[in-house]
Parts: C-alpha cells; sequence; structure tokens
C-alpha cells in the first residue's frame, strides 16, 4: 500500500529567519502491513531525505530510544506497525522536552529527574557470601517497574509534566518505585524523603496518560498511587497487597 | 581546534562490559570517563533475554569445570582453555555480585536465584542438561544493563553521552586515547588517557538478517583495525538459530531450555536427528545448521524458509511426557517467563505464543572474534600475546578467546561481567604506575579530514545502497554455510563497494549538529572494512569448525587448524581501509592448559 507521513520538522542549523518548526510530508510506496514505523522513517531517512533525524538502536523495544508521539500518543516507533495507523500517519517529537532537531529532544532533564530518586540499590548490611535470599511473593511485589526502560513515553505524555517541568514525573518514580518495594533495599525512606518534595509524587493528578503510553505495559499510575500510599503511612510495609494500588489511586 | 580532555582512563561503549570496567577501575581510584554514542542504557546488553550461566548449583549439582568443558566443547576446541576456566570460575562470585548491587533475579522456592536450562549447558561433561542459567524473567540483559548504570550513578562515574569515537590515538607505542565526535553539536574532542578500554560491541548489521541494534556496526574494531591493531578471529560470527522469520528479532534459548521445540513443515522434531543426547538444547551453530539442511531438503513450513519453534503447552508436555520427565507447564508459566517473548511475537507477527508456534530462521547475533586480548583485558598484538600499552578490551568487541569457534548462550553476559571486571581491576593497577604519554600534534586531524570528506561528498550513491548490497551478500555467501566460489564473490562485491563508498558516496545532511545521515555514513565504512576482513579470514581458514562451516572441507581440522587467525592493516590511518591484501597469520596456537592436565578437555568428535 501507499502510505502518507506527516512529520514535524525543525532544523536548528537553518538560516536565521526560517528557523522554527514545520511540517513536512512524505509518500512511501509498497508498504507492507507489518512494517514497523521506524523502518518506514528509515525508508524516508535512506531513500528520499536523510536529513530526516530520529534516534533509534535496538528496533524492537527493548533499549528505548525511539519514543515519538505518533498520531497524537506516545510510542516507540518501532512497536508500531503500518497497519495499526493506516494510510497516514503524523509523527511528532515527544513534548515537554526542548527538541533538538526533527525527532530528537533533549533527553537531559529526563535523566537528571531519574539521578534524583537515587535510582540504585542500598543496602550497607555486610554482604552474605552467597546471594541474599527473597522470596518469590517479595520478588513479585516490584517486578512491574523493573521493566522500566527509561524511554519517557510516561514522563511526556503526562499533562502536569508539561505544566511543571521541575516535577520529577512518572518514570522517575517507577525507577524508585523499583526500589521502595525492594525487600532487600533500605533506602526506601530517603526515596520517599525525595519523592514527599513539592515537585514529586503530588504533582501527579491521576491523569492516567502515563499508564497506556508505556510500550512495556507497566501500571504507572499504579505505581504512583503506591509510592503516594507509602509516604502518607510512613513505610512501603503492606502498601502492596492484592488491589491496594487502586485504592491508593482512587484516594489520592 | 578539538576540546581536550584528560582522565586516566576512558572506557569506549557504555554496554555491561564498559559499564562493569568503568565501575571497577572508578572504585580502584582511577578517574574514568565513558564515552559512548548511545545513552548508557540504549545499549545492547539490554536486549539479552534468557540468563546468564554460572554453576551456582541452585537447582541442579553443578560445577565450574562442567561449565567450563561445555564452553571449550561449544567453542568447537578453539577456546583458549584458560580463557574459559576463569569464565566458569568467575562467573560464580560475578552472578552473586550483581546479585548483591540488587539485580533482581528470579528466585527459587528456596528464595535463591533461579536457574533455567540453556543450550549446550551439560553436567557431568556433557552428560545430561543442567540448569545454569541465572534469570530475571526473559528480560536478565536489560536488568544487567540497568543494575550497572545504577551503579556506575551511585558511584559518580563520568558520562560522554551521545559522543560517537571515531579513532584511536597511539604514540610512541601506546594508546594514549581517543577522538570522539559530539552528536549534538558535531564537535571533535580528544580524550586523553593513561588506559584507554573498548567496549563497542559486535558488528551484526554486516548481515541482512539480524537480532543486532541498528547501532552494532563495529566501530571500535574497525577503528582499531584502521590504526594497525590486529583482528582475532574473524571468521567467526554466530547465527542464532531462533530469529523471527525476515525481521531477525531473537527469540530466547530460554524458550527451548522451558522445554519448547522446533518443529519442521512435516512437523517433526527434527532435532532428534541431529543432537540424539540433548537435541534443541545443542549448540547454536549445531541447531543453525540443522535448521538450514531441513530448509535445503524442503522441510521449511509450506515449503518456505522458515521453520518452527513450538512452546505451546500441549507441545511441550507431550515430549515431556516422552522424555519421562515428570514436569509440565502451563500457558501461564509461559506467560509469567517468556512475557517479552510473547510481546514480540504478538505485536509483531500476530502470533501468540501460548497457543500457536512462532516461525523462525537464523539470524546473525554474535562475534566471537574481535580485538585480541588476554585475560586481563589487555590487548595483545600478535602471536607471542605481545601487549599494546594502555589498549584494553572487552565484551563482545574483544577476543580472549573465551568463545571459540561459537559462543555458548549466556556466555556472553558472563563475559561482560567477569572480563569487564577483570579489564577495569587491570587499568586501575596500570594507571597509578603509568604516566601520561603526550598526545601527538593535531591528533584529531586525520579523522578530521575523512568526516568532512563525508559531510561533503556528493556522488551518486547514498549510503543505504552500499549497505544493503553488502549485507546481502554476506548473507548468502559469508553465512551459516560457505565455501571458496562463494566467499571469493562476496570478497570481490564488498570490494568494489568499498571503492564506491571512497569515490562515489553521497549524503543529504551537510549540517553538523545531530547530523546522523553524516554518522551512519561513517559507520557503513566500519561495516565494509570488517566485512572486507571476515571474509578474506573464513577464506583462509580450510576447514569446518563451530560456526565457520565450509562446504568443501566439511571437516575439521586438528592437525592444522588448532590455531587462531590474526589479521592486520599494514598501512595504518584513521580511514577506511583501500583495497589491498592485509597481513594474515595463524601462528597464535589456541591454549590447551586444561587439555594438558585432563585428558577431557582434548579435542574430539563434537556430539551432542
Amino acid at each position: 500500500m501507499d502510505m502518507k507521513f506527516r512529520i514535524r520538522r525543525f532544523n536548528p542549523e537553518a538560516e536565521e529567519g526560517k528557523r522554527k518548526p514545520y511540517w513536512q510530508e512524505f509518500t512511501l510506496t509498497g508498504v507492507e502491513e507489518t512494517d514497523r514505523i521506524l523502518e518506514l522513517l528509515h525508508r524516508i531517512k535512506w531513500e528520499q531525505d536523510g536529513t530526516l533525524t530520529l534516534r533509534r538502536a535496538c528496533a524492537h523495544g527493548i533499549c528505548g530510544s525511539d519514543a515519538m508521539r505518533i498520531n497524537g500518543v506516545n510510542k516507540l516507533a518501532c512497536k508500531v506497525l503500518a497497519k495499526d495507523v493506516g494510510e497516514k500517519v503524523q509523527i511528532e517529537p515527544i513534548l515537554g522536552l526542548p527538541v533538538l532537531k526533527d525527532l530528537v529532544v533533549d533527553m537531559e532533564p529526563f535523566f537528571a529527574h531519574y539521578k534524583s530518586v537515587l535510582p540504585y540499590f542500598i543496602n550497607n548490611s555486610p554482604e552474605p557470601e552467597r546471594e541474599r535470599l527473597q522470596t518469590q511473593h517479595d520478588r513479585e511485589l516490584y517486578d512491574d517497574t523493573t521493566k522500566c526502560i527509561l524511554c519517557a513515553c510516561c514522563t511526556t505524555s503526562c499533562p502536569s509534566y508539561w505544566a511543571n517541568g521541575e516535577y520529577v514525573g512518572p518514570a522517575a518514580i517507577v525507577q524508585a518505585h523499583r526500589f521502595i518495594f525492594d525487600t532487600r533495599d533500605e533506602g526506601a525512606q530517603e526515596r520517599l524523603d525525595v519523592l514527599a518534595d513539592p515537585n514529586g509524587v503530588w504533582r501527579c493528578r491521576t491523569i492516567y496518560n502515563c499508564t497506556p503510553a508505556c510500550p512495556r505495559g507497566i501500571q504507572v499510575t499504579r505505581a504512583i498511587g503506591e509510592v503516594k500510599l507509602a509516604i502518607v503511612r510512613g513505610s512501603p510495609e503492606g502498601v502492596i497487597t492484592e488491589g491496594a494500588g487502586e485504592i491508593a489511586v482512587s484516594n489520592s | 581546534m578539538a576540546n581536550i580532555h584528560q582522565f586516566d582512563a576512558i572506557v569506549v561503549g557504555a554496554g555491561g562490559a564498559g559499564l562493569m570496567a568503568a565501575l571497577y577501575a572508578t572504585k580502584g581510584g582511577a578517574k574514568v570517563a565513558v564515552v559512548s554514542k548511545l545513552y548508557p542504557t540504549r545499549s545492547h546488553t539490554g536486549t539479552a533475554q534468557g540468563g546468564i550461566g554460572a554453576a551456582l548449583g541452585n537447582l541442579d549439582e553443578d560445577k565450574p569445570l562442567w561449565h567450563a568443558f561445555d564452553t571449550v566443547k561449544g567453542g568447537d576446541y578453539l577456546t583458549d582453555q584458560n580463557a574459559a576456566m576463569v569464565l566458569a570460575t568467575e562467573a560464580i562470585d560475578a552472578v552473586i555480585e550483581l546479585e548483591h548491587m540488587g539485580l533482581p533475579f528470579d528466585r527459587t522456592d528456596e528464595g535463591k536465584i533461579s536457574q533455567r536450562r540453556f543450550g549446550g549447558h551439560t553436567s557431568n561433561f556433557g552428560e545430561k542438561p543442567v540448569r545454569r542459567a541465572c534469570h530475571a524473567a526473559d528480560r536478565t540483559g536489560h536488568m544487567i544493563l540497568q543494575t550497572l548504570y545504577q551503579q556506575c550513578i551511585k558511584h559518580n562515574v563520568t558520562f560522554f553521552d551521545e559522543f560517537q569515537v571515531v579513532d584511536v590515538i597511539l604514540n610512541q607505542g601506546a594508546c594514549v586515547g581517543v577522538v570522539a565526535l559530539q552528536l549534538g553539536t558535531g564537535e571533535l574532542h580528544v580524550f586523553h588517557s593513561k588506559a584507554t578500554l573498548f567496549a563497542t560491541g559486535g558488528w551484526g548489521r554486516v548481515w541482512s538478517v539480524t537480532s543486532n541494534a541498528h547501532s552494532l556496526t563495529g566501530d571500535g574494531a574497525a577503528l582499531t583495525y584502521r590504526r594497525g591493531v590486529p583482528m582475532q578471529d574473524m571468521e567467526f560470527f554466530q547465527f542464532h538459530p531462533t530469529g523471527i522469520y525476515k525481521m531477525g528479532i531473537l527469540i530466547t534459548e530460554g524458550v527451548r531450555g522451558e522445554g519448547g521445540v522446533l518443529i519442521n513443515g512435516r512437523g517433526e522434531r527434527f532435532m532428534e536427528k541431529y543432537a540424539p543426547r540433548i537435541k534443541d538444547l545443542a549448540s547454536r551453530d549445531v541447531v543453525s545448521r540443522a535448521i538450514y539442511l531441513e530448509l535445503r531438503e524442503g522441510n521449511g513450513i509450506k515449503g518456505k524458509d522458515y521453520v518452527y519453534l513450538d512452546v505451546t503447552p500441549p507441545t511441550v508436555n507431550k515430549y515431556l511426557a516422552e522424555a519421562g520427565e515428570t514436569r509440565r507447564i502451563t500457558a501461564e508459566d509461559v506467560e509469567k517467563k517468556l512475557p517479552d517473548i510473547l510481546d514480540f511475537c504478538r505485536v509483531y507477527l500476530g502470533v501468540d505464543p501460548v497457543k500457536q508456534p512462532m516461525p523462525i530462521q537464523p539470524t546473525a547475533h554474535y562475534a566471537m572474534g574481535g580485538i585480541p586480548t588476554n585475560v586481563h583485558g589487555e590487548v595483545v598484538i600478535d602471536a607471542n600475546w605481545t601487549v599494546l600499552p594502555g589498549m584494553y578490551a572487552a565484551g563482545e568487541v574483544a577476543c580472549v578467546s573465551c568463545h571459540g569457534a561459537n559462543r555458548l548462550g549466556t556466555n556472553s553476559l558472563v563475559d561482560l561481567v567477569v572480563f569487564g571486571r577483570r579489564g577495569g581491576k587491570a587499568i586501575a593497577e596500570y594507571v597509578k604506575q603509568a604516566d601520561f604519554v603526550p598526545l601527538p600534534a593535531n591528533a584529531e586531524k586525520e579523522v578530521e579530514s575523512e568526516i568532512t570528506r563525508i559531510r561533503k561528498s556528493s556522488g551518486k550513491t547514498k549510503p543505504y545502497e552500499l549497505r544493503q548490497a553488502m549485507q546481502k551478500t554476506m548473507m548468502e555467501k559469508v553465512g551459516v554455510f560457505r565455501e571458496e566460489a562463494g566467499i571469493a564473490e562476496a570478497l570481490n562485491t564488498v570490494r568494489e563497494l568499498k571503492t564506491r563508498y571512497q569515490t562515489d558516496l553521497s549524503i543529504d545532511d551537510r549540517g553538523y549538529k545531530f547530523n546522523t545521515d553524516l554518522m551512519e555514513a561513517w559507520e557503513l565504512g566500519c561495516l565494509l572494512d570488517l566485512a572486507e576482513i571476515t571474509a578474506i579470514s573464513a577464506l583462509n581458514r580450510k576447514e569446518s569448525r563451530g560456526a565457520h562451516s565450509r562446504e568443501d572441507f566439511k571437516a575439521r581440522d586438528d592437525q592444522n587448524w588448532l590455531v587462531h587467525s590474526l589479521i592486520k592493516n599494514h598501512a595504518p590511518s584513521a580511514f577506511a581501509t583501500g583495497i589491498y591484501e592485509p597481513d594474515l597469520n595463524t601462528d597464535k596456537k589456541v591454549d590447551m592448559s586444561l587439555a594438558s592436565e585432563d585428558e577431557r578437555f582434548v579435542p574430539k568428535a563434537r556430539t551432542y
């Protein structure tokens, strides 16, 4: 089939006066239904216009490089197929981060928020000779948030983040959640203190954009709710039980 | 004038090996910077799925010596046995260390690290499959990459993200740093160091069907080769048996570890013919060849060029029952243990592996060859193990050689942590006593002229045309099966493409900021150089061993070929190499230190 692409472009090195974003249309012929949007963007770049600029690496949804707005919704370009969007598609950079060139945004503010939540294992007790033991049940508590690939689809779909870039954002909270609810970790209190800040979890208004935006299927809003509840209770203990996430979300 | 930075140590590449090395060099007191063309979490380590092998013995009795044996045998006896023993022994401690860093491994009923079966991993010297692969669902590599990056943040390692290294600087017989292009600005930076470790990964993008990221263009290997560092065992490139049909996306061997089986168009579990003892869990080279042979006999599915990988519970349970095993699997087990695999198949194929078999074909996956190193990560430049002071390598770009002619599943992750750690430790010690060797004048000039040539290129050939032509010819003629005429044709084709690359290239983007058109074109030059020396090395090795399977020399020839290939560019520069014959020698003997004490490590016929 033929497919029309409408792509948001920005060339930071255009002549003075012309240096502003614009839309450009491209047509591709011979598109197969199972072609990934990423492959089709490559075809445009390789066959038609080498200046089209985007990030990509693994091309199968694990590296998190190619987050973009596809028909108004945050997706990884390598996880959307032609048949998912039909014959016309509109592509823009993700929102809320400065655009550097075409579909490439400045990721530094995103990673700065990530680093602010102490996103690393903290356990100052003496290390045992073998592995620390953890029950399957306890391992399950934080399983969902270990899937995060830091693609920024959630954070840049969040209206609260768009309104205030100081907000730490869903992805950073997901990363904090992964440690806060890990029974082996001893840094929960420090992280809860960081996230109790005005620019922490309370900027979340439970708008829920983040959850459907996640290409890894993480229940992002639920995770944020669980962190909120842990802050309210002063401890992560017992927060995650059957259904606690939903309660936390509806109470917040 | 380039920007100049000075660090004790530079680590090029931020995958598992690079991060592990950076962490250990930092912990050892060195001032370290990691220079990477990607944000660290985009590195390809993150896509590794099934597990990391270590003889923990959490579920089955296991020993490092058994792991070393499997590694040597899996490598078809080209594996340096000292390196295999280091790998197998230190794997245990490395995995425990990852757990102590917080890595969320799956757990056994007792709360220990859970382990699963994987191809070629056996107990008691090949007797039966053993549960050795430590796993975090089917995203073990993702968890390793995340965990190591987290630890680097914790230890304040300096990162230069989205800086593409384009040249290595050698002076007075030592490695003194690298030149990198900052993608965001197009500016060149010179990094001056006492020690430089290359951990830039592989070059699967030489082939058309590959599991590898677009970014795996072999930059580190190509640019060191251009500067005169030899490349070892380039003819050995692994084709993983189970890539998603046409797309090449990897389907982990863990699927077969959980009981999945390969089925041909006649409905047969064909691996029973090729590996009667461990069947679908034979080494990857063996399984990939078996698939090709089935396809050749017309046994593909619906007569096409793919077979099925079937992990549906009825099929798996049928074969478990046949094998007399009491274990059974449910749809829920498959969902739980292989979530990412299910997601890939549902998204890309519209196939639900819980209910339907997956169409698969072999996919270019892993470079066994690369920059030769000793077991401390030091780069060695000849058959006498002469060290190039200040240069180190680890991970896929390096050739220790712990993988020999064919790497075992899970051993790439073991390699990263074991030899990344060794490299980092060695660097920490080295920089304590070494002085900075001065930079040569205008260190960036040569590569700057190459970058400028590409930026201004205005010929008639777009990079993708050359890339696709190279990938096609390499897939057809220097793939799973090879023979003299075909390899020679591929070499000719690649050389024609190289000539066009150097004389008739054309790119569109003349800018400086985020010029990915330019960088892709430069990376293509790396791929072409590596494709060329892969073909030359493959042509030279007149035997079949591991992943190098010659139809005109079908047998392994231990008399003449228990040696490593070393290929070397004799006209060092920063430019893509010209068309001339590089030096190629096979003087470097395989280390046989285990065999000298234990008869079981002496090369013998390899059956599974």
